[in-house]
């Protein structure tokens, strides 16, 4: 470990083939209550490791140089986190608040029951992006697998790309926004009308991810609300 | 859970490492599978008319010297053993269809690994670290390789329950995930002639798609099959004499990786195993779609 004085802003690096995960995770964690902690970091060589940058609550920058394993940035508060590679299963799963940005593709259930914050994937997001998510924001310049925002309840899910079979099953409160083709609509999810609120949203949200597209080229999806009640007239199907 | 990893070299120099890199990629996927561990190593093809098979014994002094005695008599010409851990490998002058039988007739003690021209099997229980000293991974040379770590969910902790599993001449299956349609499956397989020796599912996935290539498919016939006929979650890597092939049941649940080079193609349930390889920082790396059948072959010369 060491520290680069050289920049105008201190930059504390990381490398974790030389250091184990949980003395990064703790240091981090830590910054959280040490207003002299450093405030940028760099975590270099993490060669697909789990949980890097996990469980943070603090002002933090944290850059990433590599893929990264299960569970990166998981559980975020406050933190910026934005991984130079691909990560693995579950990224940013339960994020609280904060930004956690990947430059190349996610693995499956990315932003998972994700409660704020905003994530933003520059590549493709595999299945079950946006999985149970409940108020985060993800953004996915690339295309998302099959069931993404499966029984998601709260946020925005916005798709540059296509999104896979089964988008929206079961939804619930989130809104979906797709800009490319839609494989298929998962039970409950139907396309409604993109009306000026949700295109100024929509707007906002792609600038916040830094993505230039223009919110008029989106299809919006929602619930149709039809599984919120007990039909009687289904008590034959169970 | 489970870990595999394959590996394809396209250099040379790769070939002459083989193991070695094997030898890393399973180390690392070894807390995904503490269980048991095994490799399917393609090299050092027989020659024409001959068959090389990789035996297994219980009996750590067993005398494969003797054993190679026997197969010269009884054909004509055989190696000396090749003897790594418990295993040991031969090459017989004559047709594996015909030296196979007669190891299982003349000796029913020892376990037939693997058959064909190319293809080594090597697996054992216990800690993948351990199975990669045991067997002296690292000096393996080779063309291609699979591996796979083990933690059992659906069935005993046995050598036999070990992957890969062997589908036929010079074609093998690792397996993550587990298979909910095996029993009615190996019943049906049975009643094809598909031998089966464990309650594993893996076993009924290998022995599928060993009654596939048999009835005439290809193997991408026999992998799209799979997503017809096997219910449950998997992640298959294929290994056969020019290469490997990977396919993800629709669900996808488990994961994998995928990375190529100028020198290898790799393939990981992680990152981590592939990133013990040279040049992985800059290699194109990528998640294989669910329910494709992703194949690479070594050109025919």
């Amino acid at each position: 470990m060491s520290t680069e004085a050289a920049e105008t802003t201190a930059v504390e690096v990381v490398d974790l083939s030389t250091t184990p995960l949980r003395e990064l995770n703790q240091r981090l964690h830590d910054a959280g209550s040490d207003p002299a902690a450093p405030r940028h970091w760099r975590v270099v060589h993490p060669n697909g490791a789990h949980a890097v940058a996990a469980g943070l609550d603090a002002d933090v920058e944290v850059e990433v140089e590599g893929h990264v394993g299960y569970y990166c940035a998981g559980m975020n508060k406050r933190a910026t986190v934005r991984v130079h590679g691909n990560a693995g299963p579950g990224v940013a799963e339960n994020m609280m608040s904060g930004r956690v940005l990947v430059h190349g593709n996610a693995s499956q259930y990315a932003g998972a029951t994700g409660r704020g914050g905003l994530l933003a994937v520059n590549g493709d997001a595999a299945a079950r992006c946006g999985i149970s998510m409940k108020g985060i924001d993800i953004v996915v310049q690339g295309d998302v697998g099959h069931l993404s925002g499966f029984m998601a309840q709260r946020g925005r899910l916005v798709v540059c790309g296509d999104a896979g079979e089964a988008l929206g099953d079961s939804l619930y409160e989130a809104r979906i926004y797709v800009r490319g083709q839609v494989a298929g609509l998962g039970a409950d999810c139907v396309e409604k009308e993109l009306r000026d609120e949700h295109r100024a949203e929509l707007a906002e949200l792609l600038e916040h991810a830094g993505v230039e597209a223009d919110a008029g080229d989106f299809r919006r999806y929602g619930s149709a609300r039809q599984l919120y009640n007990f039909e009687i007239d289904n008590a034959a199907a169970y | 859970m489970c870990g595999i990893v394959g590996l394809f070299a396209k250099s040379s120099e790769l070939e002459s490492s083989l193991g070695e890199h094997l030898a890393a990629m399973l180390s690392q996927m070894s807390d995904r599978g503490p269980d048991s561990a095994g490799v399917a190593v393609y090299r050092d093809p027989a020659p024409d008319g001959s068959s090389k098979l990789t035996l297994q014994s219980a009996d750590r002094l067993e005398d494969w010297d003797a054993l190679g005695r026997e197969l010269e008599k009884a054909f004509g010409d055989s190696s000396e053993p090749a003897v790594r851990g418990n295993h040991a490998v031969f090459v017989v002058g004559a047709e594996a269809g015909d030296v196979e039988p007669w190891i299982r007739a003349a000796h029913p003690e020892l376990r037939v690994m693997s058959a064909g021209r190319m293809i080594e099997i090597y697996k054992e229980t216990g800690r993948p670290e351990r199975f990669v000293e045991q067997f002296d991974l690292a000096s393996l040379s080779g063309t291609h390789a699979l591996g796979h770590t083990r933690m059992a969910t659906e069935s005993r902790v046995t050598t036999q329950g070990s992957h890969p599993f062997s589908t036929g001449l010079d074609v093998c299956l690792v397996h993550n995930g587990s298979l909910s349609n095996h029993n009615r499956l190996r019943e049906r397989l049975r009643r094809e002639g598909i031998d089966f020796q464990t309650d594993n599912d893996t076993e009924v996935a290998a022995g599928y798609l060993a009654w596939r290539l048999r009835e005439g498919a290809s193997l991408e016939q026999a992998l799209d099959g799979c997503l017809e006929d096997l219910d449950g979650f998997y992640t298959f890597l294929v290994g056969t004499i020019d290469g490997f092939a990977v396919l993800r049941d629709p669900i996808a649940c488990k994961p994998a990786v995928l990375a190529e080079t100028d020198d290898w193609v790799a393939m990981a349930s992680e990152w981590r195993a592939i990133a013990e390889l040279p040049g992985a920082e800059d290699a194109r790396s990528w998640e294989p779609a669910p329910g494709v059948v992703y194949a690479w072959e070594r050109a025919k010369v």
